[in-house]
């Protein structure tokens, strides 16, 4: 496997992105994560991008975003539907080839003009289940609920990990919801929104893009003096159905965590989207956490989930944390789908 | 080319057709999957991984729809990754899928493009309102008409190239059994009374709205060598895109096309591409394209294609260089699928099972994809050779 | 969703056969569900950015503003805030003519979904303003047809005053002026590698 790594990133979230268009919100943020590094596009060999018509409303979405990275002279270039995290997976790939030695990830989501909740209902099943419309938060209750009638979790459990969130997210500038002051009792009063789910329970939406640069070996040392080296990555998808999965499981993270070496070495630090408190308790137990790992030093997902980069923001994240030298070995993780349905596992490395 | 030899072990098709309704969607994908594990000799176990692609989920009303159709691809438990580059999805989709090959992830890798335009209205989707915008654009050929008048004007070509392009595809589709339009008793003068839809796009010179999927499955060089039919092997993989609108870009012949096709034709070593390729798939959504296209590719000089054309090179039945002999887009169009259609076909051809639209001898082929704006562009050549 | 004619409806014989419908035996006997109608609706709210804002407020008074980029100094219209081909900021604004010419266009003669009141025949075209480096899409009208050309000078047929306001359709469409044409070789996104030949500067597009 070719040595590559985060050597960059952007990372910018907000409540509403209410009069900044998606290519307005991604020319500072790419020119940002390019020129830490001290790069232009005509350096970068291999550009990817992740994103959702959905979301945007409009088809082709990606395609006005393009005009964000100056592309021209043309580029090499691919997009997928998915969140950012997948899309530098491919990068990853194109990397693996071994033809370029550099890759511009980057991915956003403004929901703020829809209806977040009812947008994702439109991932189901098409001929069963979306035209029921279950809205977002109440399959993640589904799933929720289960979990906590399985006896795996408690509602203080649960609590407990919306409470670290919030403290954990105290400075990061790009988290909506932090609090030091949160309590497990405080949480616990609040009015539930999807029962069993009370608002900290869910993430909080926000609005946003990431950008991450790559680099492949020595170009990698030479543009950053503690790159975070992918030691290993990659993601499985579960089957869809709700009824023909157990909820209070998701196999293809426990997977995909296993087959990118994550339980090889102690981790530092994990950067879960979990986009619930039960998806974080779900999560940390698939991906065999233990409790020598800091989980969402950031806030997670939890304290701002942008829908398409909010997997990209964790593996930023978590890079960011090895190049500053507060951690020598990282897992990202990113989701898409119900309940967990996919999952992507990145684990990372100082030197 | 870098990374690993990379072969093409099995291809499928669905029939084409304007409404597939005795399958779902799942059900579509699930019967073009199922043909390309057949001719590969291989089962659902021996695939490590997928990469579906399609265009915009606005055309079914389905969001991110490889979640829902992970089951019918039997990729519970395995990885999927969902490509969306505008029209040249179904080529990007292979060559992301041939780079998890060549970057030795996998070994057998199943890829697939489709599209079930029947469940919602592919005009409707290709027309929604931008907001702050003023709704004068009905569909694809209201934006690529003016560039088709522009290369008219600046190549001189004759008015009815188009419909010599369009007559040859629908004729080469009679020999293609998927194909979606099958016109037996179509006449040229048939073709050029059409109504005009986009003038200078005739009714008779775009292409259809089609229901169906197209598969492959790719494998690494020890797949290929181990594999018990014939194999086509990947000589040269490119992709480039540019910018939609910026001053001075040349909608006729965009660089990126220019440079894609330079680059690919490095990989693979070929240096006069009119004699060393044998066969090209084209996407060629209305009929004006392929001499648009020709010239961007390097088979014909600059303003010349439309000559290749009228001599007859690109026909399947004594040509030169023939040109979508499936009957291309113009006779199928499962828009997210139409690109992966063209890279199958040139894989069929070297490996001389294209049936009857089959090219005697064929040994290299192009299949070429371009999306958006005339601004994404994906192509690979394949051989019958190992590289 | 707008039904609109679906193009090559061709005769059923001559559609290539696919695998048979078949049900189990249980339900042999009951009436197929060949189909079904699951609408979809979803709203969104869209919100004009700063630069859209400015556009539609100076147009509602018959102002057409554009972007110049900070790189080389090209106009954009309508305005983004983003030059595209550098990837950068252009949130310098310019105010335009509302006169150029036609750098290419479209005789349509179907209907667009959403837009009764245009009628067949129509044409669109690019209309490349005068100071402007790229063109954007409008309507030709005030001629035949048959009579548009690439490099037609055209300017803009505002709505009456009373009709204007902060909308992309104040212009109700672009018609000939009666000037003579910009030569073919000099029209649309021609203009811009002239001006840099002229200039000095090298283009290679």
């Amino acid at each position: 496997m070719r040595e590559v790594a985060v050597v960059s990133s952007a990372i910018y979230q907000v409540e509403a992105l209410t009069f900044t268009t998606d290519v307005q919100l991604m020319v500072p943020l790419i020119n940002e994560a390019r020129s830490a590094v001290g790069l232009t596009q005509a350096d970068i060999g291999f550009t990817c991008s992740g994103s959702s018509d959905f979301l945007a409303g409009q088809g082709f979405s990606f395609v006005q975003t393009l005009d964000a990275v100056g592309a021209f002279p043309p580029i090499s270039e691919s997009h997928v539907e998915m969140d950012g995290a997948f899309a530098l997976y491919e990068a990853w790939v194109k990397l693996q080839v071994g033809e370029v030695d550099t890759a511009l990830v980057y991915s956003y989501g403004k929901s703020s003009p829809g209806s977040r909740r009812d947008v994702l209902a439109v991932q189901l099943d098409p001929y069963t289940v979306a035209p029921l419309w279950p809205d977002a938060h109440a399959v993640a209750a589904l799933q929720a609920r289960l979990l906590l009638e399985s006896g795996a979790v408690s509602a203080e459990g649960l609590a407990e990990i919306a409470v670290r969130s919030q403290h954990h997210a105290v400075g990061n500038p790009n988290a909506l919801r932090a609090s030091a002051g949160a309590t497990v009792a405080g949480v616990l009063s609040e009015p539930v929104v999807a029962d069993p789910l009370r608002a900290s329970d869910i993430a909080a939406e926000s609005d946003g893009g990431c950008v991450v640069v790559l680099a492949a070996g020595d170009r990698a040392r030479s543009l950053c003096e503690r790159p975070a080296w992918i030691r290993g990555i990659d993601h499985r998808i579960d089957a869809h159905g709700l009824g023909v999965r157990d909820l209070t499981r998701s196999p293809s993270a426990a997977l995909a965590a296993q087959m990118a070496g994550a339980g090889q070495d102690r981790l530092d630090l994990a950067e879960l989207h979990g986009p619930t408190t039960s998806q974080e308790h779900i999560l940390a137990t698939e991906l065999g956490l233990g409790a020598d790992t800091v989980v969402n030093p950031s806030g997670g997902a939890l304290a701002a989930d942008t829908l398409m980069a909010a997997g990209l923001v964790r593996i930023a994240e978590a890079a960011r944390r090895i190049s500053s030298g507060g951690a020598d070995r990282a897992l990202a993780h990113a989701t898409s789908g119900p309940c967990l349905q996919q999952n992507l596992v990145c684990v990372m490395e100082g030197e | 080319m870098g990374g690993e030899r990379t072969a093409v072990l099995g291809v499928g098709q669905t029939h084409y057709r304007s409404t597939r309704g005795d399958v779902s969607m799942a059900g579509l994908v699930r019967e073009a999957a199922m043909r390309a594990l057949e001719d590969a000799g291989l089962g659902w176990s021996d695939i490590d991984a997928v990469v579906i692609g399609k265009a915009p989920d606005f055309f079914e009303g389905l969001m991110m729809p490889e979640l829902y159709l992970a089951d019918a691809l039997g990729c519970v438990g395995k990885p999927i990754l969902r490509v969306h580059t505008a029209g040249s999805v179904g080529g990007s989709t292979a060559l992301v899928a041939a780079s998890l090959i060549q970057g030795r992830i996998h070994r057998r890798v199943l890829t697939l493009g489709f599209e079930k335009q029947s469940e919602s209205n592919a005009t409707w989707a290709l027309s929604l309102p931008q907001p702050f915008s003023v709704s004068i654009n009905a569909g694809a050929g209201g934006y690529f008409s003016p560039i088709i008048r522009q290369y008219m004007a600046r190549s001189g070509a004759p008015e009815l190239v188009g419909c010599m392009v369009a007559f040859k595809d629908r004729q080469h589709a009679l020999s293609n059994p998927y194909a979606h339009l099958r016109q037996h008793d179509l006449t040229f003068d048939q073709v050029v009374e059409a109504p005009m839809l986009w003038d200078p796009i005739r009714f008779s010179e775009t292409c259809p709205s089609s229901d169906g999927a197209c598969a492959m499955v790719l494998g690494d060089e020890a797949a290929g060598d181990a594999s018990p039919g014939k194999v086509a092997w990947v000589h040269g993989t490119a992709m480039r895109s540019e910018a939609n609108n910026f001053p001075g870009r040349d909608e006729v012949n965009p660089q990126a096309s220019r440079d894609c096709a330079v680059d690919l034709f490095r990989q693979a070593g070929i240096t006069d591409p009119r004699r060393e390729i044998d066969v090209v798939e084209m996407y060629v959504p209305f009929s004006w394209f392929e001499p648009i296209w020709l010239e961007s590719l390097g088979f014909a000089e600059r303003d010349r294609g439309w000559r290749m054309v009228e001599e007859g090179a690109t026909r399947l039945d004594g040509g030169d260089l023939p040109v979508n002999c499936s009957g291309g887009v113009l006779s199928s169009n499962p828009i997210g699928a139409s690109g992966m259609i063209r890279f199958a076909e040139a894989a069929l051809q070297v490996r001389g099972m294209a049936g009857e639209h089959q090219v005697d001898g064929a040994r290299v082929a192009l299949g070429h994809a371009y999306g958006g704006g005339a601004q994404y562009f994906a192509m690979w050549v394949v051989g019958a050779d190992k590289p | 969703m707008t039904d609109t004619p679906v193009p090559h409806e061709v005769p059923a014989d001559q559609v290539a056969e696919g695998p048979p419908i078949q049900l189990p035996p249980s339900i042999s006997d009951v009436e197929p569900v060949l189909s079904v109608r699951t609408p979809i609706r979803l709203e969104y709210d869209f919100i004009p950015s700063a630069a859209a804002q400015q556009y539609l407020r100076a147009y509602a008074s018959k102002r057409i503003l554009g972007n110049r980029s900070p790189v080389d100094g090209a106009v954009f219209v309508p305005p983004r805030g983003v030059d595209p081909r550098n990837g950068v900021v252009a949130d310098e604004m310019v105010d335009l003519v509302d006169t150029g010419h036609v750098g290419s266009f479209c005789i349509t003669h179907l209907p667009i979904p959403g837009r009764k009141d245009l009628p067949v025949p129509y044409v669109s075209a690019w209309i490349h303003l005068d100071g402007a480096d790229i063109g954007f899409l409008g309507l030709v009208a005030g001629c035949a047809a048959a009579d548009v050309r690439i490099g037609m000078r055209v300017r803009a047929v505002w709505k009456p005053d009373a009709e204007l306001g902060a909308t992309a359709e104040n212009v109700l469409h672009w018609e000939p002026t009666g000037q003579p044409d910009v030569p073919i070789d000099e029209a649309g996104n021609r203009a811009w590698a002239l001006k840099q030949s002229a200039a000095g500067g090298g283009e290679d597009a």
